[in-house]
Order: structure tokens, then C-alpha cells, then sequence
């Protein structure tokens, strides 16, 4: 019945204190399939509360890191006054937001169109499940995590057309339309670069991956294979920075033409969803991105035991983070430094250069995995 | 828009983009980076903590006053060349008599919603008895504060 | 396969789409200005742009008919506000053509000085506006930050920021003060650091060349035809500089080069324009040598008065050639009529030629090179 696929300390606690606790019931309460049925669903919801504390947490810690990063590079501060150096600017502005009226503009489709920013969230969330981000924190520790992630990642192509076709909007058409070609190209860059990844570590599941580089920080995907791993890492910052719609590529809302593109016609909470997609997008992206060539919760050991020690002594969550978040602070400089390139020649650039390069590389990987073994 | 090249020149122009497309990006980081880690490049001001010390420079033209001394006599004849320098009618000069019945300044109406703050007024004025202040910080929720009657006392004419 | 085929049957060979209407309104974060562009697109691409101005239309002409001549100059700062210091001279030297003054040797170094900062400010604004159109918002600040220290410059000699309202016919409003020359050599100096980050920034990287070459290509024979004057000019391989064509001021005294390209596509009006930035460095600082620091600023003070006649100058503003004739119906101090020929009409008016068959992201490229300030069109 619900056996779980795979234990970790977390559930086997629930599993233990369930019947303990139900001891107190009346006695025809007690039995052992409601006992379980109890522990499935406390576990779920304790994944469920911990994916969207991670996911939605961040969602305003990154928001006034990417107005700070921004800032910095342009010569100014960025928020200043609310908090110590505006730290709860994003609260006031979520609340704004949320007070703000909902309206759709006359002649939209007002079910695809309410519809619409519900559907972009999926996609990160269920990535973001697969993802360990401890030794035991994994929420769904599927055998099949990869091709899941790249199944997974279409939602986000839906989400956007409809919102921009239900807008009765000629510019949200030309921004949902651009987005749509642009994401379905990027998909096969980010499949590519998955598959390498899954052809070097020999696993697909991502735990494996990540215990796969194990050892110090040269057993990282990354620096373990000469310069494909670097060029790989590379490959997948851009795929994924065109699956988020982020500058520079960013052409489905690119602001200065299309003044907003799929969003236009979007205000209050459901413009707010839309924008936290994105986030939570970049949380998982770059979650991805550190679990596959950055090691995971891996610490960075050096090698040298006694800086070893103190770096094993330092749980594996706070390794992820940090490398989580450098890889976001990575995305952001990108964003700001970088004008956006036209729409056929972002076509362009993904099946001319990306999609010839990731063929090479994978060539290049598999000649390497022969003789290096 | 399409040129005909041959099929060697097109992957030599696509070789050599792949070399110098990646470096050229690579510099617009480099100015990114220093750009970011470097806090003395901050050029905003902080601007309502740092009111005390602010000071504009001494010809900045703000709003209008009279020049009056520690009694509050003013210079001004009521000679009306103000008014007639103004270019949008936001200065009038009204002048009575006094009681040797002479012509002297009565009241000094300024209208501050429409002024441009040109400076053509203090140009103009023959006696050096207007000037235009450091005042910067003139927004207001009430229009009628906009009208105002800038001399204290009659003139001396 | 076409034998099989009953007679008088014609398969289609194109698909068939409709063109659609698109508006690119009077508020819009790239037009520059309220401009509202009428486009007529197939897809992605422009068949045909039709510019409809006149939303900042503030009968400056006409006030003029009743202003005396003082009182236009303060009014021509909001032209082309971005440099009003240059619009200020373009009056200023046609009313001298008018009441026959001279100007003294200081006067005419601070000319030179302030009308070559208002240039660097306007090309300051142009690449800001240009990475900030492309999507890199980043260069918006870039360009501002230095203009901020020219408006501080500006501050200290004329009152003001933006609208300086400072010539006067034989000189100008009032002297600059000892830390004007100072200030600019200090400017100077940082402007060398800066424009090279900024040119390592954008001028080489691949997208910004992707975007530019090639696009919006206007030929010499247009930009003639069509009365394009500045850097457009200059960047579609035609020589032609008011410095140096009609040397007014004291511009023949000056060692700089034009800077003229052949492509005339929006990468060479990019490049052009970062040229002159340096070229003006150049001149700013032969002037900073030369500065004399004695004598008079404005030549003896008399009332403004123009005899009957028809007046005309032009000058070389940042955007192109701006010309202003007076015509005075009967010596006094106010005119029958002033006219100001302003540079960026053409250059909208030749929009059209150049955005078609190009895409929407492409006409936003050329609307930024071309570097129209619309309340000079709409007056």
C-alpha cells in the first residue's frame, strides 16, 4: 500500500511516532492501514510546506537581491529605506501587489486567462522536488529524475502562450509567440546538456549524480572532465537562462518594444504570479545547475585534512545554498550586462551554434568516458 | 539582407565569431565586475538624510525673493522692468503712492506656479533689488501658497 | 506534377496572411519622446512606418510673435532640451547677425567650451539610450552618470541644469566663475576612464554587432534627398560639418577631425558619435590651454534691439544642423517671426525608408541611432 520508494530519517520519524501518538485514540480508530495512510500524509505535507518554503522564500530574498545586484553595477545603491538597506522592500511591494484590482481586458478569454499564471508555476515546483538538497532532503528521490525534469519543463512553453493568446493584445501575441519558438528551440540545448551530464555519471538519478562527485572539488562535474566540463557548464547557464525568459533573452517581454509582452495585460496577484514563477524558476535552474556540475551538497574539500575536517563539519543544506546562490548572483550579472539579441537571431544562435556544439560535445564526452574510462 | 558568399567564407566567418563573439562578452563582464565591487564608484546621494549638508551652487537659480535689508527696506522703485522681462506674465508690479505722493511699491505678487525660473526678471531689474534663492525644495499640497507677495514693506521708491 | 492539374487551376504558392496594424503609441518607453509611430506589419516585419507627430506641439513659434527677443532665448532651451546650451547659441548668433555686434575673445572660448560639453551630454544621452533600447539598461545609468557632472558644470555657470538660458548677443549673461576651467579639466580626465569601460562595454560585443550592422541602412543619395544633417549625414559617407563648412564662432582656430563613415547603417552612427565624443574631448582641451583668463565676457551691454531685416544662422548641434531666421518687420524689440529649422525632422521623415522590411526590434534600433528629440520636431 504506501510503502515508500525510499526511506530517510525524516519519514522513518513520522512512520515511528504515528502509531505512538495514535495509541491515544479510541481503540476503533486504531489500525494499521489508517496508521499509514497517517504517516503518507504527514510526510507529504511536510515535503509539500518544505518545496514551497524553499521555492516561495526565496521568492522576495531574491527579488531585493536582484534590485542590490543591480544596483551595484549601476553606480547606486538600490533600496535604502525600508529595513536595514530596504531587507523587507519586497514585502511592501508584495502587498501592494496583492491589494491590487484583477481585472482581464474586454474580449479576453477569461478562463485560460485567470488560467494562465497558475499553469508557469508547475514546472518548478515539480523540478524543484526531485532536487537533494541534503544528504537525507530529497523529496522525491525518483530513479527517473532527469528525463522527468526535461518532460516537466513544457509547462512553462503553455503558461506563457496562453497568457499572451487570451489577452486580446496584439503586442502579448508577438511576446507569447516569440517566447513560445524561443523556448521549445532551448529545450533540445537543455535536454543536450542534461544527456552529458547523465552520460558522464552514468546515472540519472539525481542523487547519484550528486554522489558521483563525491571526493574533493576537482571530483566535480565540472573540473572532472578537462574542458568539456566547464564548456558543458557553460552550454547549460545559457539553455537554461533562455528557458527562464531571462535577459538576455528575454525577447517575450522585452520592455523597450513590446512593452511587456506576455505580461501587458497582467496586474495584482496574477502579474505577481507570473513574476514568481520566474524566481522560483531561477531557485530551480540553478539548483539544477549545482546539484549537476557543482558538486550539490557536497562540501568543497581541498584535499588538505585539517581544513577538511572543519569544512565536513558544515551541513550539507548551507553547502547548497551557497552555491546555490552563487550561481544566482552568476544569472543576475548576466542579466544586466548583456543587450538582447534579435528574435530570428536568437533562433539562430540556438540551431546553428548551440545544437551543432552540444553534438560535438557529447561526441567529445563519449570519445572521452572510452579512453579515460 | 542575404549576401551570396561562398561556403568557405561562411564557416570562416563562423569560426571566428565563436572566438571573438565569447571574448567580447567576456570584456562586457570584466566592466560589470569592477563596476560592482568597487562602493566608490556610488554616485547617488542619499537624499533626505543628507539634508543639512547640502548646499546648491550660488547661481542656481530657485525661487524669487526681494533683497531686503535688517530693517526690511527693499530696493525695488516699482519701475515695472520685471514685469515686462517676464515671458509668461509671472510678476506684477503694483505700486501706489506714498504720502509725498510719490510712485512706491505697493505689494510684489509673484506667481510661483508659473514661473520658469529663468532669471530674466533679476536681469532686468536696474537697482539690484531682486535675486533668485537656493530654494529647491518648493513642492507644496496648497496651490494658494504658489501666489505670493514677496515685499514686507512699501517701497522708498 | 503541374500536367495532372485541370487548366486555369493556380495552386497557391505563398501562404496567405494578412498584414495587421500595429501601434507604437505616444507613450512608449523607446520612442523618444511623443512620437507615435503607425506601423503596417506582415508578421514581424515592417512593410511600411508612418510617423505621426505634434503630441508636444507648444506653439513656440507663435508665442515668439508676441515675446521680445530675450525672452525667446529662455524659451528655446526646451527645444531640444538635451542641449539647451546649443540651442541658446543658435538664436543668440543670428540676433548679432542683426544688431551687428562683435564678441570679445573670452566670450568665445566659453562658447566654444560650454557648446562642445552640451555635444558630449547629448552623446552621452544617445549611447545610454542606445544599450538601454537594445535591453541592456545597464548603459542607460552608464550614460546619465557622466552627464550628471556636466549638469553639475552647468549648474555652477548658468544657474541651471537643463534650461540655461545664458548667451546674450555679444557674449553671455554673466562671466563663468574660477573653478569653471578646473571642473572641466577635472571632467576631462574622468571622462577618458569612462568612456573606455563604456566602449569595452558595448562597441565590440557581438550582439550589440549582430543587431547593428547591416540595418537601417540609409545611402548617401537619401540623406541628401532627404535633408539629414549630423552624425546621420556624416555616417552615410557625406562630408558635410557646419564647423567646418560655415566656420562660426571660433571653430577655424581649433585642430579637430570629422569623423565620417560609408555604411551608413546603425553601427556607423553608433561609432560616429562615440568619435565625436572624443573629438570634442580633443577640442574641450585645446580650449582648457588656451583659456584666457582676462577680458571682457560680454561686449558693451545695449538693449536688443534689431533693425528691419531677415536674419539667419546655423550651427552644428549634437543632432545635426539647427538654423534660426529672424525676421524683424520693424526695428524694435520684438519679431514679426522666428522660424527654427530643427534637426531631427528629416530624420524621421526618413524612417520609413529605412525600417522597411526589417523587424520591430530593428525599427527600435534605428529610432535609438537616429537620436530624435521630439518636442525639437513638434516645437
Amino acid at each position: 500500500m504506501f510503502v515508500p520508494s525510499v526511506t530517510n530519517p525524516i519519514g522513518d520519524f513520522v512512520r515511528d511516532m504515528v502509531p505512538r501518538v495514535a495509541e491515544f485514540l479510541p481503540a476503533s480508530l486504531q489500525s494499521d492501514t489508517l496508521n499509514s495512510i497517517a504517516a503518507f500524509l504527514i510526510n507529504a505535507l511536510i515535503c509539500v510546506i518544505a518545496v514551497c518554503a524553499v521555492n516561495i522564500g526565496s521568492a522576495p530574498i531574491l527579488i531585493f537581491m536582484e534590485r542590490k545586484v543591480c544596483a551595484h553595477i549601476q553606480c547606486r545603491l538600490g533600496p535604502m529605506r525600508l529595513g536595514w538597506h530596504g531587507t523587507i522592500q519586497t514585502i511592501a511591494d508584495v502587498i501592494k501587489m496583492l491589494f491590487k484590482e484583477v481585472y482581464a481586458p474586454s474580449g479576453a478569454d477569461k478562463l485560460m486567462f485567470y488560467l494562465a499564471p497558475l499553469i508557469v508555476l508547475i514546472a518548478p515546483f515539480i523540478v524543484c522536488a526531485l532536487i537533494p538538497f541534503g544528504e537525507n532532503l530529497v523529496v522525491a528521490d525518483v530513479d527517473m529524475g532527469i528525463p522527468l525534469i526535461i518532460a516537466v519543463n513544457g509547462f512553462g512553453v503553455l503558461g506563457i502562450l496562453l497568457g499572451g493568446w487570451s489577452s486580446n493584445n496584439k503586442y502579448s501575441l508577438l511576446g507569447a509567440l516569440r517566447s513560445g519558438a524561443q523556448m521549445i528551440s532551448y529545450e533540445i540545448s537543455f535536454a543536450m546538456i542534461l544527456l552529458f551530464v547523465v552520460m558522464i555519471s552514468g546515472s540519472t538519478n539525481l542523487m547519484s549524480i550528486t554522489m558521483g562527485q563525491a571526493g574533493t572539488i576537482a571530483d566535480w562535474w565540472i573540473f572532472k572532465i578537462p574542458v568539456l566540463g566547464i564548456i558543458a557548464f557553460i552550454l547549460f547557464f545559457i539553455s537554461s537562462t533562455a528557458e527562464m525568459n531571462r535577459a538576455p533573452f528575454d525577447i517575450a517581454e522585452a520592455e523597450q518594444e513590446l512593452t511587456g509582452g506576455y505580461h501587458t495585460e497582467y496586474n495584482g496577484t496574477p502579474f505577481a504570479m507570473f513574476y514568481l514563477a520566474e524566481y522560483i524558476a531561477l531557485v530551480t535552474n540553478s539548483a539544477l545547475a549545482t546539484t549537476c556540475f557543482l558538486g550539490g551538497f557536497l562540501p568543497p574539500c581541498i584535499g588538505v585534512a585539517f581544513v577538511d575536517n572543519y569544512l565536513n563539519m558544515v551541513p550539507g543544506v548551507v553547502w547548497f545554498f551557497a552555491k546555490v546562490y552563487f550561481m544566482i548572483w552568476c544569472y543576475m550579472m548576466v542579466r544586466w550586462t548583456f543587450v538582447r539579441p534579435r528574435v530570428d537571431q536568437l533562433m539562430d544562435f540556438e540551431w546553428k551554434f548551440l545544437l551543432p556544439v552540444n553534438l560535438v560535445l557529447l561526441c567529445a564526452g563519449a570519445a572521452y568516458i572510452v579512453i579515460v574510462g | 539582407m542575404q549576401e551570396n558568399i561562398t561556403l568557405l567564407q561562411y564557416f570562416k566567418r563562423y569560426f571566428k565569431r565563436c572566438i571573438t563573439g565569447p571574448w567580447s562578452l567576456i570584456c562586457g563582464l570584466s566592466v560589470s565586475l569592477k563596476y560592482f565591487f568597487d562602493p566608490r564608484r556610488i554616485v547617488t546621494e542619499q537624499y533626505p538624510e543628507n539634508r543639512k549638508t547640502l548646499k546648491m551652487h550660488e547661481r542656481f537659480r530657485g525661487r524669487l525673493e526681494m533683497i531686503e535689508d535688517e530693517e526690511g527696506n527693499n530696493r525695488c522703485t516699482a519701475c515695472g522692468m520685471c514685469e515686462r522681462a517676464c515671458p509668461n506674465a509671472s510678476i506684477n508690479v503694483l505700486s501706489t503712492k506714498n504720502i509725498a505722493g510719490k510712485k512706491v511699491l505697493g505689494r510684489y505678487v509673484y506667481h510661483f506656479a508659473s514661473c520658469t525660473q529663468c532669471g530674466l526678471c533679476v536681469e532686468a531689474c536696474p537697482f539690484g533689488a531682486i535675486r533668485m534663492n537656493q530654494d529647491f525644495e518648493v513642492a507644496t499640497t496648497d496651490p494658494n501658497t504658489l501666489e505670493m507677495i514677496l515685499n514686507k514693506k512699501e517701497g522708498q521708491g | 506534377m503541374s500536367a495532372m492539374l485541370p487548366p486555369g487551376f493556380r495552386i497557391q504558392r505563398e501562404t496567405n496572411t494578412e498584414e495587421f496594424f500595429i501601434n507604437m503609441g505616444p507613450q512608449h518607453p523607446s520612442t523618444h519622446g511623443a512620437l507615435r509611430l503607425a506601423l503596417r506589419m506582415d508578421g514581424e516585419t515592417i512593410v511600411e512606418v508612418v510617423p505621426h507627430f505634434g503630441y508636444i506641439h507648444r506653439g513656440m513659434e507663435k508665442q515668439a510673435e508676441s515675446m521680445s527677443y530675450l525672452q525667446y532665448i529662455a524659451l528655446s532651451d526646451r527645444q531640444d532640451y538635451l542641449t539647451a546650451i546649443q540651442n541658446n547659441l543658435g538664436v543668440v548668433i543670428a540676433l548679432e547677425k542683426g544688431m551687428n555686434v562683435g564678441v570679445p575673445e573670452k566670450a568665445e572660448y566659453i562658447r566654444v567650451m560650454l557648446q562642445e560639453l552640451g555635444r558630449i551630454a547629448s552623446h552621452l544621452v544617445f549611447y545610454g539610450c542606445f544599450g538601454g533600447d537594445l535591453g541592456g539598461q545597464t548603459c542607460l545609468l552608464f550614460g546619465f552618470k557622466e552627464r550628471e557632472m556636466i549638469h553639475d558644470i552647468l549648474e555652477e555657470v548658468t544657474g541651471s541644469r537643463l534650461t540655461t538660458n545664458y548667451f546674450r548677443p555679444g557674449g553671455s549673461r554673466s562671466d563663468v566663475p574660477d573653478t569653471f576651467v578646473p571642473r572641466v579639466k577635472a571632467f576631462l580626465d574622468h571622462l577618458e576612464d569612462a568612456m573606455r569601460d563604456y566602449e569595452r562595454f558595448l562597441s565590440k560585443n557581438v550582439i550589440v554587432l549582430e543587431r547593428s550592422i547591416g540595418i537601417g541602412v540609409l545611402s548617401k543619395e537619401d540623406a541628401i534627398a532627404y535633408g539629414c544633417s549630423g552624425p546621420v549625414l556624416r555616417a552615410s559617407g557625406v562630408n558635410f560639418d557646419v564647423r567646418r563648412v560655415n566656420p562660426y564662432s571660433i571653430y577655424d582656430q581649433f585642430d579637430f577631425d570629422i569623423p565620417v563613415f560609408q555604411n551608413g547603417d546603425c553601427y556607423d552612427r553608433y561609432k560616429i558619435r562615440i568619435a565625436e565624443i572624443h573629438e570634442s574631448m580633443k577640442i574641450l582641451r585645446q580650449c582648457v590651454e588656451k583659456f584666457p583668463k582676462e577680458g571682457p565676457w560680454r561686449s558693451k551691454e545695449k538693449p536688443v534691439r534689431l533693425p528691419e531685416g531677415r536674419y539667419y544662422s546655423e550651427i552644428e548641434t549634437a543632432k545635426g544642423l539647427y538654423a534660426t531666421y529672424v525676421v524683424a518687420a520693424t526695428t524694435g524689440e520684438k519679431p514679426y517671426r522666428i522660424h527654427t529649422r530643427g534637426p531631427s525632422f528629416p530624420h524621421i521623415a526618413a524612417l520609413n525608408k529605412m525600417a522597411q522590411g526589417h523587424k520591430i526590434s530593428d525599427l527600435v534600433t534605428i529610432m535609438a541611432t537616429l537620436d530624435p528629440v521630439i518636442p525639437e520636431i513638434d516645437r
